[in-house]
């Protein structure tokens, strides 16, 4: 029931991130190209790329858009060490007529001495604030102090992690009873730390981030981490992207004392663990809601799973990398048809239409990089997967 | 029981719009035979075609039965072209002289092409033998062949799917819906599920929204009872029905439907509606009145800031202010204020009057903005030469600090004009003021990025000033010394 959209992206080397904005009609891609594309959905439905640059010297691993109340903003960060927030100008009418718009540079962030694995916003209620983490276990959290000003960031907090990060996640809540929180995720292959999830938390009186949790129980590299919208409950639920495709329930438990100091205590438990994809899962996505998970593998598919009334989760539907469904997918006629699905599909290579292009020196088997935004927009009845497909 | 029955037809209509899509979504027909599904759907859903048609051939003489032709015609656009035959060989047999065209019409409808998707034929040789056929039945009208006959030439023209001839049978078609399975039968009869949307859209104005609006406008009539209809057991129903109703209706329905969840129904909008794309002005104003309806200020905050903020980066102040009050953004006005007043300074006039006369209690939101509104007023009341009003307004506006200091030397520039006037607007007091405005403005610390040029300009200024203001007052002490006679 998906109706696979190929989008040829013109990236002249791997696509390592496509993002949506928070609308979904406007998504963002970055390559080892060393450009970032943005790319706008017209009135006709049809995706037209209005901007193309080179945004570092080397490969660009992600990519992401600031909420609209800061305007149209972008945040990329590299191989090359540096984090760089970028901001659509208006243009001239003549460029605006050729469908063009520009991007300019407000600010680079050049503290991490090794590669940036990812960069995130934090969400809006903590105003605008930037966060990545680095290859060598740093996570920086930097703040712009005046919205209105993109070009003056202000470093506030370096979490050091101890082990190479590879990505984060913000805990989305806005509620008075849940501090800032965000996860960290770890490719590093080190043994002695076994745990390779981590969880900060604000301590509003210390001012700072401290180490609140640790999943021991995820012990290979981890590719992808994000916590699902948080619905008002009093619990946190994390998707996590690794060997296989964990969801963990994080719940707080209560203080023992009123005024103990120290963050907060969890109990964790395991949701779902999938390992349909039999391979390393690379990305995992949720809805709005946070009733659907999306996630991609190195079988060449995107998964999407879901639960019951009862928490049981279970897969709902199979998407090929090339868009074809699978069929005895059980569930995935019926409830695929939730939406009127777009699966948008970025292909790399330049001169190639609608293959893969083997590149560099990654294996010949499509693997799936990343399904980034599953913007599940459940008003218009569409379901929006992306995924970039390479070599 | 009236509520029953109103209760049982909605279903019906449910019923009826889950079998379409059923038909259009669910079941994987092999390739033509949708046409032959939707056909059956619609004669599942007409069924009185039958019931007249039997009246008509138990009569006497079923021939001159006054239905009889529309029987004739009911089973043609429903496709049933064999038992159009039958009825038709009543007629055939009463009139001898007119028996050829009879014989005629028969050949066309026997001959009519029927895809049988169990059949060995492929789509392609069927779609020959129906072209074959069409330009058979469209050399039968060209030729005048059924020209004797009225009725057998509107047959013959709904057999090469004439849209206006079908459409003329409205009555018996009665519904959007059995308009376009017969316009497609005779037009595009292998047509397929994603051709269909299309031809769907293109004739008839959303007739699936139509059809929807009806049964929303019945279920709200109903009340809270309908909501048990999303709890049946299929889950697919569930699915398409609320797809459905959420892609078309999500205004009207779905926002209904998250009211009426009690657990997660709130939150669920709350996250739904901040993600509705504010492609127009209005679209926004639409979702800001859902969430204003629901006192879900932080999402009507959100709103009003992104709109503000996508109005400023276009540079439409006016807008962006206004987005600005709504949203109660109090930092966001003092900025937008700032620019206003920039620009007036560079160009000399204010854009967006309308806006900024009819401020009203908002200009109390931020400071700036409240002294942008008086400023405005200022050179409103100049322009209607109310000068007293305006001179105690400008000079209210530095004693009272609403003005911030930056301005002054405009303010002050701006009282020349009031100053140099014949009559003395500005009392013995009110120079006095102005005047220590004036020293206070350069007692304060020199500004080191002005350049020289900008400092001459500056002392000018104040030379003129203090010259208008000393002759102000000495007018002014006169006037006031002077005992009227």
């Amino acid at each position: 029931m998906f109706v696979a959209k190929s989008i040829a992206a013109d990236h002249k080397d791997l696509i390592h991130d496509v993002s949506y904005d928070f609308h979904g009609r406007r998504m963002a891609t970055c390559s080892s190209d060393q450009s970032v594309k943005v790319w706008d959905k017209g009135d006709d439905g049809e995706w037209r790329c209005t901007a193309s640059w080179k945004t570092h010297s080397g490969s660009v691993w992600r990519v992401t858009w600031a909420h609209p109340e800061f305007g149209q903003v972008l945040a990329s960060c590299s191989f090359d060490r540096t984090a760089a927030v970028w901001e659509e100008i208006v243009g001239e009418s003549n460029d605006k007529q050729r469908g063009q718009s520009h991007w300019i540079k407000r600010t680079t962030l050049v503290d991490s001495r090794t590669s940036v694995t990812d960069v995130k916003f934090a969400p809006k209620h903590m105003g605008l604030m930037l966060t990545t983490c680095s290859a060598d276990g740093v996570v920086r959290i930097y703040e712009a102090p005046d919205v209105m000003n993109l070009s003056q960031w202000s470093l506030q907090h370096e979490i050091s992690c101890k082990l190479s990060c590879s990505c984060i996640s913000w805990n989305p809540s806005s509620s008075r009873a849940h501090p800032p929180m965000i996860a960290v995720g770890s490719d590093d292959s080190n043994v002695t730390y076994s745990g390779k999830v981590q969880i900060y938390e604000y301590n509003e009186n210390t001012r700072k981030y401290a180490k609140a949790e640790t999943l021991m129980t995820v012990t290979d590299p981890v590719h992808d981490i994000t916590f699902a919208p948080n619905l008002g409950r009093s619990f946190h639920v994390l998707a996590i992207a690794t060997k296989d495709v964990r969801i963990f329930k994080l719940v707080p438990l209560r203080r023992e004392s009123a005024n103990s100091s120290g963050p907060t205590k969890f109990e964790v438990q395991v949701m779902a663990q999938f390992d349909s994809h039999n391979s390393q899962v690379w990305r995992v996505s949720w809805n709005i809601t946070s009733t659907l998970l999306a996630s991609s593998g190195d079988d060449g598919c995107v998964r999407l799973w879901k639960a019951n009334y009862m928490d049981n989760w279970k897969c709902t539907g199979i998407l090929r990398g090339d868009g074809s469904p699978v069929n005895g997918s059980g569930h995935a006629a019926a409830l695929s048809a939730v939406g009127v699905p777009g699966a948008a599909q970025m292909l790399v290579g330049a001169t190639s239409a609608g293959r893969y292009v083997t590149a560099g020196t990654r294996s010949l088997m499509p693997y799936i990089l990343g399904i980034l935004r599953c913007l599940f927009s459940f008003m218009t009845g569409t379901q929006h997967i992306l995924y970039s497909g390479t070599t | 029981t009236t509520e029953k029955n109103k209760y049982v037809s909605i279903l019906l209509a449910i019923e009826l719009i889950w079998n379409l899509c059923e038909v259009l979504f669910i079941d994987a027909a092999p390739a033509g035979s949708l046409l032959l599904h939707l056909l059956d759907w619609v004669r599942l859903h007409k069924s009185d075609v039958d019931a007249r048609a039997r009246e008509v051939l138990q009569s006497d003489s079923p021939a001159h039965h006054q239905s009889y032709w529309d029987v004739v015609i009911s089973l043609v656009l429903q496709g049933r072209v064999d038992e159009a035959r039958q009825v038709l060989s009543k007629q055939a047999s009463l009139r001898a002289e007119s028996s050829s065209v009879f014989k005629r019409m028969d050949v066309l409808l026997h001959t009519m092409p029927i895809f049988n998707p169990t059949g060995t034929q492929t789509l392609t040789e069927f779609d020959v033998k129906w072209r074959h056929w069409h330009e058979e039945c469209d050399r039968c009208l060209q030729d005048n062949t059924f020209a004797s006959n009225r009725h057998l030439e509107t047959i013959c023209k709904i057999l090469v799917g004439d849209e206006d001839t079908i459409l003329e049978q409205k009555e018996l078609l009665s519904t959007w819906y059995h308009f376009l399975v017969t316009r497609l039968l005779f037009t595009h009869p292998t047509i397929k599920p994603p051709d269909l949307h299309y031809y769907a859209q293109v004739h008839t104005t959303s007739p699936i929204l139509l059809s929807l609006r009806y049964c929303y406008t019945e279920l709200k009539l109903v009340k809270n009872k309908y909501y048990l209809l999303f709890y049946f057991n299929s889950d697919k129903f569930i699915y398409l029905f609320i797809y459905f109703f959420l892609r078309v209706f999500f205004h009207l329905l779905a926002v209904d439907y998250f009211d009426h969840c009690p657990e997660f129904g709130r939150v669920y909008l709350e996250l739904q509606i901040e993600r509705v794309p504010l492609d127009t002005e209005r679209k926004a104003i639409k979702v800001l009145r859902i969430c204003e309806d629901r006192q879900m200020s932080e999402q009507v905050r959100s709103i009003c800031k992104i709109m503000a903020k996508r109005a400023l980066r276009n540079n439409r102040l006016g807008s962006a202010l206004s987005w600005s009050i709504r949203a109660k953004d109090a930092a966001f006005a003092t900025l937008i204020s700032e620019r206003f007043l920039q620009d007036y300074c560079n160009k000399g006039s204010f854009t967006d009057l309308d806006l900024l006369d009819n401020l009203g209690p908002a200009m109390l939101l931020s400071d700036r903005l409240t002294f942008l509104g008086k400023y405005r007023e200022f050179h409103r009341l100049y322009g209607e030469n109310r000068f007293s009003e305006a001179a105690k307004l400008l000079l209210s506006l530095m004693t009272a600090k609403i003005a911030p200091r930056s301005l002054w030397m405009t303010l002050l520039t701006d009282a020349l004009p009031l100053l140099e006037q014949k009559e003395v607007i500005f009392s013995v007091d009110q120079t006095y003021e102005l005047m220590s405005c004036l020293e206070e403005l350069n007692s304060g610390t020199k500004d080191s990025s002005q350049t020289d040029q900008d400092e001459d300009i500056e002392s000018t200024k104040t030379e003129l000033l203090r010259l208008a203001l000393a002759r102000n007052l000495a007018m002014a002490i006169v006037k006031e010394g002077t005992i009227e006679t």
